[in-house]
């Protein structure tokens, strides 16, 4: 039996390690938040300047993986495109749980610009469920930076060890609908 | 241009190639062709050393619903070592193919997957002719007039196939009240 499900039987039994245990647990995980890097268009380059020396994504432990199976986040920057929808999927699914979804940008959040195009999803919460919406066009360093940080506040909400590790309410926003 | 360039590379093309239909503009001359000529035509304005076009800078189409012929190639040729320009366009309807210039110059190639998928002209000769940028299953041509500005289709996940579809346009989206496509 792994320590996880040991502490969730303690807690079930007892009720007694609850609070802090999930208090640790959520402070390893937003202080550790890989993201990975999807950038689509010019919201990329706003991520590019969360990332480098003056606002340093790095305080916060977010180092970009150029990889699903080692990310924990995932920022939607851009215009994302239906030929590039399966893709984000294909790649959402890859990404082990818990995981989580920053939309950035106007493209991303719900077509933006090219809302009324053949050729643009309006949003990209018709492919996968969000967390974050973070508006603007692009959304400046700091606009992205807040948004991280209301992700942090996000799981910092979520009880991970009462509602079962790797249950499936973690991810939940508005949503793919079904 | 300036006028004196242009006059003289009217001067040019009349002397040259004086079956070709020429037209004027304020800052540039534009000749006709016909898919018949038209690789004869690009052959020679690209080897003449006077004309000496070595780089098609530029290949695209238009529509005009309301002609007989109603699509149009439209090339634009540029003389580094001369320092002119030249606009050559050509009108075909839905169906004739046009020849490819992908042997008098190869940038061609892209440009005419473009111009296929866009507009729908058929380039004859063209070694790779799919599309270019839309997706794999894409059906229409975006840039005619008739093409409704929405698309025919959008996409979305299912969760209960556990894939991401393609369904008919239906504009209704999370939290959203439906509304009218195609704004015009």
């Amino acid at each position: 039996m792994g320590v996880i499900e040991a502490v969730q039987q303690e807690v079930s039994e007892r009720g007694i390690l609850l609070a802090s245990a999930d208090k640790l647990v959520n402070w390893a995980r937003t202080g550790s938040m890989w993201p990975m890097t999807f950038g689509l268009a010019c919201c990329a380059v706003e991520f590019m300047h969360a990332g480098a020396a003056r606002y340093d994504l790095d305080r916060f432990g977010m180092v970009p993986r150029a990889s699903p199976r080692q990310s924990d986040v995932i920022f939607v920057a851009g215009t994302l495109t239906h030929k590039m929808a399966p893709v984000l999927r294909k790649l959402y699914d890859q990404m082990p749980e818990p995981r989580w979804v920053i939309s950035m940008g106007s493209c991303a959040n719900g077509g933006g610009y090219y809302h009324h195009g053949y050729s643009v999803v309006r949003g990209c919460d018709c492919i996968i469920p969000v967390d974050i919406f973070i508006p603007g066009c692009p959304p400046t360093a700091e606009a992205f930076l807040y948004g991280i940080l209301q992700l942090h506040k996000k799981v910092h909400r979520t009880n991970t060890l009462y509602s079962g590790w790797g249950a499936s309410g973690v991810t939940e926003s508005r949503g793919v609908r079904t | 241009m300036t006028q004196e360039k242009l006059d003289r590379l009217e001067q040019l093309i009349t002397d040259r190639l004086p079956e070709l239909a020429r037209e004027r503009l304020a800052d540039a001359l534009i000749v006709r062709v016909t898919p018949e000529t038209l690789v004869a035509t690009m052959t020679r304005l690209r080897d003449d050393p006077e004309l000496n076009f070595t780089q098609m800078v530029d290949l695209t189409g238009v529509h005009y619903p309301q002609r007989e012929k109603p699509l149009e190639v439209v090339y634009q040729l540029l003389s580094v070592h001369k320092n002119h320009r030249l606009r050559v366009k050509l009108a075909v309807d839905e169906q004739t193919p046009v020849p490819s210039v992908i042997d008098v110059w190869w940038c061609a190639d892209w440009f005419e997957r473009e111009t296929y998928e866009m507009f729908g002209i058929l380039f004859s000769g063209h070694p790779d002719l799919r599309r270019l940028l839309t997706d794999y299953d894409f059906e229409g041509y975006p840039l005619r007039k008739d093409f409704p500005l929405s698309g025919l289709t959008e996409v979305r996940y299912d969760p209960a196939q556990r894939r991401v579809i393609r369904q008919s346009l239906q504009m209704v989206h999370p939290n959203r009240e439906p509304y009218q496509a195609n704004p015009s």
